[in-house]
């Protein structure tokens, strides 16, 4: 008994660490600012979707954006099928991926640019729909404002029409 | 001695002032329609807030200083600097209601750089902009490049004195006989070229992948901000988003067009064609890049952060084009300025924004006519020394025609140059002064004074308000090109110790 449990117990030291090493992924701004240490190598990245899939081909680009800059991954298309549903911008919260790859400080296939090329990718938070609802004071102020702006002119036409 | 101004002066200056504001309140009305055609009705309500304040400030100052005088030289330069104050001001409302900005401040910074076509931002999360929002960023640079009184003195207002306005927005170059026809042939230009840049934008964007209405309107803000040699863009990753050569070469001939001479554009456009070898300014923008995008590409060579060559030329010269022409558009993130190109790329590139593009285009800094000018004098001066002090020696130079060089010449460039040089190292000094290291601070300063918008890391929203200040100052004295805001300085300091 006392053998299982530690068997159980050494098990899930290990797939706890394995878990945590798989969410401790690098930021942009470490990846931007030691970009000769990772250069080359696989590392994992996290991030919202921002902006446009842009296919190219069998491949495509996707900007993930983990709140400091926004890092272009270049990834097979299967590879991200059925994963993105919400792509960031003014009306949507993107998905947020973690996904693992080759990082690239000057990327020979891509004239030098600074990219991930994606081996895997998992959807970590689904994006959603941002609602902008308008503000009862913002309604008040521009309307309260537009009605000065009217009343001025209207003085102003009065002073013009006199002279 | 000086003369304390009379008070019709002030009432000049201020109904102008009144004037003008209310045009700033119309051309709100572009990124209104925006917002209403994508529904987007919270950013609606910030420009019918920003357009009533206009309004309100627009017809209290035609109300109580209404007049019917005339400008003369000193009025026209003063309104034009304290315009771009106003407009910073006004255009900053609707920026600082869309919630992207930490502080008004902040808002006033984005505001003045886009009318000075810096493109230097301290916008917070802008891949969540609205589409209305960006239109009102862009559309700024777009008037900010042709200048603000040239869209006044073209659609808004019948002054009389409008060349002493157009001349205080850095223009001294009158295309066409009448000001205001010179003004329209610049707004001519600009249309047909945001045609066929948008167009070309546009189709890009859809072969690249993107959606067509998105693809459509990065287009037509990439259009406005690299022909106005600007600089924001609608994502954070500024021109690396599209990950595209092809984006890349047309936004690279735009923001070239962009910095050649309004009067070659007229030139080549009435058929001499001859002109774009022949003009001077064309000749030195030729050799300045070439001298250094060399020394970038050594120092690039020697870091090592490119080892193909054409991953070397394509960043190198992306970056140093868009630097010396004042564009400041960039393929590469801030940071890697500074940790991976090196003390000598960074070099080359502060050189080639403080060198700038043409004069009387939408470029800045000291400008390759006045480069041009000066080693022509300095030419002169050399050649008088090695030959026979009795000889009569005359210089030439070629700007739309053949130009005698006469001291004024040489005067009036280096007198500008030495002013730009002033503002480059004071700015530099105020960053060092903040703890930003000599290179960098410098890099920066010359970005903002030369109203480039390459940055290096310095510009963001956690730096301190003291930094913004003097970058918004070296932005807005770097576009008017020093004289109408001096003037402006000299009318208030008269206002206090005048008699």
């Amino acid at each position: 008994m006392k053998k299982t449990i530690y068997i159980l117990a050494v098990l899930l030291f290990f797939c706890c660490a394995r878990h945590a090493n798989a969410q401790k992924s690098v930021s942009s701004t470490e990846l931007i600012e030691k970009a000769a240490y990772y250069n080359n190598k696989t590392v994992e990245y996290q991030g919202e979707v921002v902006g446009d899939v842009m296919v190219r081909g069998d491949s495509c680009w996707v900007n993930l954006n983990d709140g400091a800059n926004a890092i272009g991954i270049w990834a097979d298309t299967n590879l991200l099928k059925g994963i993105i549903k919400y792509k960031g911008d003014y009306n949507n919260k993107g998905d947020i991926l973690l996904i693992s790859g080759i990082f690239h400080r000057a990327c020979p296939q891509h004239g030098g640019d600074l990219d991930i090329h994606l081996s895997n990718a998992a959807k970590i938070k689904e994006g959603s729909v941002i609602k902008h609802p308008v503000s009862p004071v913002k309604i008040k102020n521009a309307l309260g404002l537009f009605f000065v702006a009217m009343g001025l002119s209207i003085l102003y036409n009065i002073r013009r029409n006199r002279k | 001695m000086l003369l304390r101004p009379k008070y019709s002066d002030i009432k000049i200056i201020l109904y102008y002032l009144g004037k003008i504001t209310l045009g700033i309140g119309l051309l709100m009305v572009i990124p209104l329609a925006t917002s209403i055609l994508f529904k987007e009705y919270n950013a609606m309500f910030d420009f019918l807030t920003g357009m009533a304040v206009c309004f309100s400030f627009g017809f209290l100052f035609i109300r109580i200083f209404f007049t019917n005088e005339d400008l003369d030289w000193m009025h026209g330069m003063i309104i034009v600097a304290l315009t771009w104050v106003a407009a910073a001001l006004f255009s900053a409302i609707p920026l600082y209601l869309s919630g992207h900005f930490a502080s008004f401040l902040d808002a006033c910074f984005d505001s003045m750089s886009g009318y000075a076509t810096t493109g230097l931002s301290l916008m917070a999360d802008i891949d969540h902009v609205s589409n209305a929002h960006n239109m009102w960023r862009h559309f700024i640079m777009y008037i900010g490049g042709q200048g603000i009184i040239v869209v006044v003195l073209t659609f808004l207002l019948r002054a009389t004195g409008a060349f002493t306005m157009y001349v205080g927005e850095a223009r001294e170059e009158r295309i066409l006989p009448n000001v205001i026809h010179t003004a329209r042939f610049i707004w001519l230009v600009s249309l047909v070229y945001l045609a066929i840049g948008t167009s070309a934008l546009f189709l890009t964007g859809v072969y690249e992948g993107m959606q067509p209405v998105r693809a459509f309107l990065h287009g037509l803000w990439i259009f406005m901000a690299a022909w106005d040699t600007g600089g924001f863009t609608p994502q954070s990753q500024n021109i690396l988003y599209y990950h595209s050569a092809i984006y890349e070469l047309i936004t690279i001939s735009m923001m070239f067009l962009g910095a050649l001479n309004f009067k070659l554009h007229y030139s080549v456009w009435t058929g001499n064609k001859k002109e774009l070898i022949k003009n001077i300014e064309v000749v030195t923008l030729f050799i300045t890049a070439l001298a250094t995008f060399s020394l970038c590409a050594i120092g690039l060579a020697k870091a090592g952060v490119y080892p193909e060559a054409i991953s070397l030329f394509r960043k190198g010269f992306y970056q140093l084009i868009s630097g010396h022409v004042g564009t400041g558009y960039s393929t590469v993130y801030p940071k890697q300025f500074v940790f991976e190109w090196g003390g000598l790329a960074l070099v080359a590139i502060t050189i080639a924004m403080a060198i700038g593009g043409s004069a009387c285009s939408t470029a800045g800094g000291i400008k390759a006519l006045r480069i041009g000018i000066i080693y022509k004098a300095l030419r002169q001066d050399i050649n008088r020394m090695i030959l026979n002090e009795n000889t009569v020696l005359l210089e030439k130079f070629h700007h739309i025609r053949d130009i005698v060089l006469e001291d004024k010449h040489v005067r009036s460039a280096a007198m500008i140059m030495l002013c730009y040089l002033a503002l480059y190292f004071a700015g530099a000094i105020a960053g060092m002064l903040f703890g930003y290291q000599p290179l960098e601070a410098l890099f920066e300063s010359v970005s903002a004074a030369a109203n480039v918008g390459l940055s290096c890391g310095i510009t963001a929203p956690s730096m301190p308000n003291a930094l913004k200040l003097t970058y918004m100052f070296q932005m807005w004295i770097g576009r008017l090109e020093f004289i109408s805001v001096f003037t402006l300085l000299q009318f208030l300091l008269s206002t206090v110790k005048g008699k």
